[in-house]
């Protein structure tokens, strides 16, 4: 039999190469090591507990355990290296729910073990105490993952496909819902508390898994697209703790100390996040905002046409790009790189891309679909880079941005009050692609749209990105 | 359990939870995406967990479905850590990979 101290050293190695690997993962040089770190500290873990069963009792599940090893592998490979290169973010979303459910299930699976085996003897005491307690926070905390993973996953998708109807994915809290989300939690604390008292009663089991489904659906159902980022890092968080949890049942330090960290450094990413876009965490999941209220249009605005924009494209020595959330929508990267392409080697035009840091739906998201049509990374500016060279820019050609280039944000009230901006409207002329003059996330007319500089492309991205390519070929 | 063990273990959580809320201070924008999606690949540790129910739900004999849920946990599990890693390696692929020209 291996010595449990050798067990404890693995994990112990294991649980350093995911200290490294967090670290390491949060600098754009190490980032790459950082991953291979803790990729090589889940194989470390890995390797420990299958050679500790195998020198212990000797494994009898071998079919078993490899077929799940392989299964599970052989999914995952195909689905991360099948996925475009657009659709990560919902890639991260599912995974994530996975890692909550297996929490969860490993949970379900220890107690059920005393359910179903009669000869196996119910530990008393502290024991059980801790056993149930942590059996059910991990349920609870794993399966609202799950569900709400899923949630947001849609939610980022946009909606289902269903017998061939397009679905799209809705976005419902009244603000009674806050107590409901609170009672039920409390709910759950009390199903555990019972559950002590009759460990085997699977009616208890049973109604603290369906009120944590419940309450993950809820808790992500208020909360619009434009969010989606911010709970997909907290349900992240969440997944770790679930994790923990799972730990204190089974006594591994690994799980503890391995879910722990994901759940604090989850947590931290989360606000970052949140700062990154100016909202704070309790605001995002509990006060939905921008849905009801939102400003009635009195204005007006004519707008443009494809040609009208090329010719004022010849002639521009400085073109700066604008992605936004459109752009990711109507997936024009493509379009947007041929139509760059095309005015530098026409016209001879600068052009530069600036990268607000929360366009899109994830951070960074710009830069990833920007990447994956070839826009050389030196031509994405970061907005505080940017911003200084806007006056000098002839033309700001923005693709389905709206909040992120608001001047309203630089005013001292409003939603969007001190958020960080893009600075468009100092360019000598400014076109915006947008399908309407409709308010954007925020619930804030952008005055940007009526100024006299600005031309109104009104459409899809894609389509009006590929009528000024074809316009500007023509001249 | 022996109380030490728990309290041992209360003392790794704690002190796991602190080390993390350290670990991570400044992020750059374009890493939250990959950075998030490396720490979720970790949150799939519980593997360790299906391993071991998988295993001793097996021997049991009686206790098949406690065997199945395991299963099934590990295949999730799995699901999560090997795509969780692909997947960023990726995202950080490409970014790096524009860095030094379009390689």
């Amino acid at each position: 039999m291996i010595d449990d101290q050798w067990v404890g050293l693995g994990y112990l190695l294991s649980a350093t190469l995911f200290i490294f690997g967090l670290k390491r993962l949060s600098h754009p040089r190490t980032a790459p090591r950082g991953n291979q770190l803790g990729a090589m500290g889940m194989l470390v873990a890995v390797l420990t507990t299958v050679l500790q069963m195998e020198l212990g009792d000797g494994i009898e599940g071998w079919i078993l355990i490899g077929s799940g090893l392989l299964l599970g592998g052989l999914i995952g490979w195909v689905m991360a290296v099948r996925v475009e290169m657009t659709g990560m973010p919902e890639m991260v979303a599912l995974f994530n729910g996975f890692g909550g459910a297996a929490s969860a299930l490993v949970a379900l699976s220890e107690s059920w073990k005393y359910i179903e085996d009669d000869t196996l003897e119910i530990p008393t005491g502290l024991e059980l105490e801790v056993m149930v307690v942590a059996a059910g926070l991990s349920a609870l905390v794993g399966w609202m993952t799950l569900t709400g993973s899923l949630l947001a996953m849609l939610k980022l998708k946009g909606g289902v496909e269903l017998f061939g109807k397009w679905i799209r994915t809705p976005t419902w809290g009244p603000s009674w819902l806050n107590p409901v989300k609170a009672l039920l939690f409390l709910s759950t604390l009390v199903l555990i508390y019972m559950s002590i008292q009759e460990p085997t009663e699977t009616n208890y089991l049973f109604a603290i898994i369906g009120i944590s489904c419940l309450l993950g659906i809820l808790l992500v159902l208020p909360i619009g697209g434009a969010d989606m980022p911010v709970v997909v890092s907290l349900l992240n968080s969440l997944s770790g703790i679930a994790a923990a949890f799972t730990g204190f049942i089974i006594s591994n330090s690994v799980l503890i100390v391995a879910g722990s960290l994901v759940g604090a450094s989850g947590l931290i990413l989360t606000f970052i996040m949140c700062k990154a876009m100016n909202r704070e965490l309790i605001d995002v999941l509990f006060k939905a905002f921008g849905g009801s209220d939102k400003e009635q249009l009195t204005r007006t605005k004519v707008g443009s046409d494809a040609d009208e924009v090329a010719m004022m494209v010849d002639g521009a020595q400085k073109v700066i790009i604008v992605p936004g959330y459109g752009m990711a929508v109507s997936q024009c990267q493509h379009q947007v790189k041929e139509f760059a392409d095309l005015v530098s080697e026409k016209f001879d035009t600068e052009v530069k891309y600036a990268i607000h840091p929360v366009a899109g739906r994830m951070p960074g998201h710009m830069n990833v679909l920007l990447a994956e049509a070839n826009v050389p990374y030196d031509q994405l500016i970061e907005m505080d880079e940017i911003n200084p060279e806007m006056p000098e820019a002839d033309i700001a050609l923005i693709i389905g941005a709206n909040d992120t280039c608001n001047p309203a944000a630089r005013t001292k009230e409003g939603p969007l009050a001190g958020m960080p901006i893009i600075d468009a409207d100092m360019a000598r002329t400014v076109v915006i692609i947008k399908r309407s003059l409709s308010v954007g996330y925020a619930g804030v007319d952008n005055d940007l749209f009526y100024m006299d500089k600005t031309m109104m492309l009104f459409g899809d991205g894609k389509k009006m990105m590929n009528e000024l390519n074809a316009a500007v070929k023509e001249l | 359990m022996e109380p030490t063990v728990l309290i041992g273990s209360v003392t790794l959580f704690v002190m796991s939870i602190f080390l993390g809320f350290e670990l991570i201070t400044k992020v750059p924008a374009t890493l939250h995406t990959p950075l998030m999606s490396g720490a979720n690949a970790i949150s799939g540790i519980s593997i360790v967990g299906a391993l071991l129910g998988a295993n001793v739900a097996y021997e049991g004999g009686d206790t098949v479905v406690s065997g199945i849920l395991a299963f099934i946990a590990l295949v999730l599990a799995m699901i999560n850590v090997v795509g969780g890693f692909a997947v960023t390696n990726r995202m950080l692929n490409m970014i790096a990979g524009k860095k030094r020209g379009g390689q």
